[in-house]
């Protein structure tokens, strides 16, 4: 501090340097938000139904499940890991819950709560096994996509599971059309921002994904947390499924089939790399509405469901060529 | 050297340069935020060795990726053999017989040297690799340098590291190569392979090569280099015949005023035992290694590539398993376990590791996160990060080390090579170890930051610290340490005390346990 105030000429710099972070942090946002606005813009001149409040209200409580676990996979991506187990967690949590309901009688919470601990037992499993045998997550939970849809198969008996408006409550609009599960979906990003970007144990997931080597010889044992972080999605894939569960009144076990990729490429929009190490849940969170508006808007223009699936692609090209674009600027800037 | 113009001394002068040199730098200039090179006017030789120094950051690089295409000057020109050379890129640079050799090797392990070296031009029919035909092609390109004694379908990977510079050197002398640049060449290199890369040199120069050498190996310099060029924040402040110049001067050239490296320093007094190592053994590697490390000394640990100095202090650490071996701290009668760096670190044990950017650093993040690293509980709460003191802590470990930077939130990866040493300096200042493991800390660092670091290793010996020093410049453990252990082919073959050394006693040490390999260990040594 001292030293600080006697070393005039540090000053501008400094303040250079924190307006060109904010403005680079803000950029981040604002490139997101802009693709969003002109999303926006461009349904509402083909569609006049877009610009409703019906749209958004559809939309907002589409995304919860979706925004949850995107949340919990930009955690992993962030360690440079990847699970691809999510699609089928999420059905196998909300078919165990669906089968606690109807045949063995358990009351609604402690039916919610074995979901959930499914899905954590899933993300052990998956972290436990890519960290202590040093396999790549890619594989690890490639298979645990595997086993958790057979399971899901298994306990369901291959037949929807009916479990009427037990948690239905948690889909159901409550103030202005919004549901709890949105606000939920709102609560998680925004305490997982925090957690990220304020936090040692967000600090340790930030530094693992960079150089994990390097943590180590730092005297950050990288193994504990990552199991946290694997584990954290699997219980954040099942709550997805409860969501999807109550909206549903009924768990499918075909639930989720390829929603994993869906996840990913909401992660990925939001700028979270791949390569781990920089990531952001705020983003993630604009990855996950652009998503949704785009699927909600072509919908209402009419597209069919093979033009979604090309449009959609597209778009995540863009985003992610978008965005590197603009990370080599600033890297090349600084 | 008869190469040499007798107009050596105005070479700045290069109007008066009678023969028309290989490469002439007139007027050139570059400007980033701040100028980078201003104005600099330089001439090579064909058939002549042109060496380039100066501190970190003080341009030699720059200018060096100027002439080899990677970077455009703000002003001035450049000819070559009189012509106008105005590279746009290196592979135009490189069709007029223009390369550099980079410090990080560009080689791909996993394929073989032949393939390495014609890469670009596999001889091939219908498709196929013509392997015949690659290896003769091959074999001619490596008999220039000297290479004869490598099967040319041997992975490179497989290879040491000397040998790969080699391969690499040998890949940049395709085609018709006038000039060549050698940044470092020798930084990963041992005594021996730096011989050998040095009769290599000498081969190029007699078939007229001109030679641009960057090193900050003042006694490379020497022998190596027909000219030196010293640069100084952008400027060239000096050019001249190398052996008209003495060591001591070129280091207060570079630096702009007296470093005094050489300097006889008091003898410390020793305290207690704080790290004594018993029987610590990992297969060939480290054999049976008993030393203790007093508070308030520097121990070095010299010894030739390989021979285990590195892989002891990652033992010690619990980087990597040992086979056996117990450790104790602060003379107690019970041995710690360690097994693994967090464990040690707990016993107060810390590691700088030889290479900062692939073990020590978080390249893409801030000054603030690798400073605060290795003892995140000093700087939360309940888990919560306090930013504000992080900001401090950086501010006030980062003003003693003199790191330069903009502010702490600038990303370490862009700060010079000595800066970043500094932060992982700074790292372990900011954990307060009591044992404190060394392994090459200013490899790469140039003379002023150097200085910095060494005083800071004083402070922490007046502390009571005690510190292992593995590095592979002699003068550099003579200078600055109290007790220097020599290790040889995995086992710890002497500890010498300040006043019992030489660098000839050492030398010999470092060489004493490959005496069976080497049947003329006169021989060995006199090669140096």
């Amino acid at each position: 501090m001292q030293s600080s105030s006697q070393t005039i000429s540090v000053t501008p710099i400094n303040q250079h340097a924190s307006v060109n972070r904010w403005r680079s942090a803000l950029g981040g946002y604002i490139g997101l938000i802009a693709t969003l606005a002109a999303m926006v813009v461009l349904f509402g001149s083909l569609s006049k139904y877009f610009l409703t409040a019906d749209t958004f209200i559809t939309i907002a409580n589409d995304i919860p499940a979706l925004a949850i676990m995107a949340v919990g996979m930009t955690y992993v991506l962030v360690i440079a890991g990847i699970d691809l187990s999510i699609g089928s967690v999420m059905a196998l949590g909300a078919a165990i819950t669906a089968i606690a309901l109807q045949q063995w009688q358990w009351g609604v919470l402690a039916a919610a709560l074995l979901g959930l601990m499914v899905g954590l037992g899933c993300g052990l499993v998956t972290g436990m096994v890519s960290v202590g045998w040093r396999l790549p997550s890619f594989i690890v939970s490639l298979g645990m996509l595997e086993i958790a849809r057979g399971s899901a198969y298994i306990a369901t008996d291959s037949r929807t599971q009916y479990i009427g408006s037990n948690v239905e409550w948690l889909s159901a609009p409550i103030a202005g059309g919004i549901s709890p599960a949105f606000i939920l979906a709102l609560v998680i990003v925004i305490v997982a921002q925090i957690v990220l970007s304020r936090t040692v144990f967000g600090r340790y997931m930030i530094g693992i994904g960079t150089n994990e080597e390097a943590m180590r010889l730092a005297g950050v044992d990288p193994r504990p947390v990552k199991v946290v972080v694997f584990a954290l999605l699997g219980v954040l894939a099942s709550l997805a499924g409860l969501i999807q569960t109550s909206r549903l009144e009924a768990a499918d076990p075909n639930m989720g089939v390829g929603m994993e990729l869906q996840v990913i490429a909401a992660v990925v929009i939001g700028g979270t790399s791949l390569m781990g190490g920089r990531g952001s849940v705020i983003n993630t969170f604009f990855g996950v509405l652009i998503i949704a508006v785009l699927e909600a808007g072509l919908a209402q223009v009419g597209a069919s469901d093979p033009t979604k699936r090309i449009i959609t692609g597209c778009v995540i090209v863009a985003a992610v060529v978008l965005d590197m674009i603009r990370e080599r600027r600033r890297t090349r800037h600084a | 050297m008869s190469g040499v113009p007798a107009d050596g001394f105005t070479s700045l002068d290069v109007a008066m340069t009678p023969p028309t040199p290989l490469l002439r730098v007139t007027g050139i200039s570059k400007h980033y935020a701040t100028p980078v090179l201003s104005d600099i006017a330089l001439d090579l030789h064909a058939g002549e060795v042109l060496a380039l120094t100066g501190e970190n950051g003080a341009g030699k690089s720059t200018l060096s990726k100027i002439i080899c295409g990677l970077v455009q000057p703000t002003t001035g020109t450049l000819t070559l053999t009189g012509q106008p050379f105005q590279p746009a890129s290196r592979s135009h640079a490189e069709r007029l017989g223009v390369r550099m050799v980079m410090q990080e090797l560009s080689l791909i392990p996993t394929l073989s040297v032949a393939e390495n070296l014609l890469l670009d031009k596999l001889p091939h029919r219908f498709g196929m690799i013509d392997q015949r035909a690659l290896y003769e092609q091959a074999k001619r390109q490596m008999a220039v340098i000297g290479l004869d004694d490598i099967d040319p379908g041997v992975l490179v990977g497989s290879l040491g590291i000397g040998h790969q510079q080699m391969v690499e050197i040998a890949r940049n002398l395709v085609g018709d190569c006038k000039l060549l640049i050698l940044d470092e060449p020798t930084a990963m290199l041992t005594d021996r392979e730096i011989a050998h890369l040095f009769e290599q040199i000498a081969r190029l120069k007699a078939r007229g090569v001109g030679i641009v050498y960057i090193s900050h190996r003042l006694d490379e310099l020497q022998r190596i280099a027909d000219r030196v060029a010293v640069l100084r924040d952008g400027r060239l402040v000096d050019v001249r015949p190398m052996a008209d110049v003495t060591q001591d001067e070129l280091v207060q050239r570079m630096v702009g005023h007296v470093v005094d490296e050489g300097a006889q320093r008091p003898r410390r007094v020793a305290g207690a035992v704080r790290l004594e190592v018993r029987g610590l053994h990992c297969g060939e590697q480290v054999q049976a290694v008993d030393l203790s490390l007093h508070a308030g000394e520097i121990m070095g640990l010299a010894g030739l590539v390989g021979a285990g100095r590195t892989e002891l202090l990652r033992l010690i650490f619990g980087a990597d398993r040992k086979d056996g071996g117990e450790l104790f701290l602060d003379r107690k009668a019970q041995p710690v376990t360690i097994d693994s760096p967090m464990t040690a670190i707990r016993h107060g044990i810390g590691l700088v590791t030889e290479d900062r950017k692939a073990q020590g650093l978080l390249l893409n993040q801030s000054i603030r996160v690798n400073t605060t690293l290795a003892n995140l509980a000093a700087v939360n709460r309940r888990g919560w990060l306090n930013y504000a003191e992080e900001h401090d802590v950086t501010r006030r470990l980062t003003d003693i080390l003199r790191v330069k930077y903009g502010s702490v939130e600038q990303v370490v990866g862009e700060l010079s090579g000595g800066n970043q040493q500094k932060v992982v300096f700074a790292r372990w200042l900011h954990r307060d170890c009591n044992v404190l493991l060394l392994d090459e800390p200013t490899r790469g660092v140039d003379i002023g930051a150097r200085a910095d670091l060494y005083q800071e290793l004083d402070r922490l010996a007046a502390d009571g610290k005690a510190m292992l020093m593995v590095s592979s410049d002699l003068r550099e453990l003579m200078t600055v340490c109290d007790r220097i252990g020599v290790m040889s082919a995995g086992r710890l073959v002497g500890v010498f005390e300040r006043g019992e050394w030489t660098e000839q006693i050492l030398l010999e040490a470092c060489f004493s346990g490959y005496a069976n390999l080497t049947p003329t260990p006169q021989s060995a040594a006199a090669s140096l």
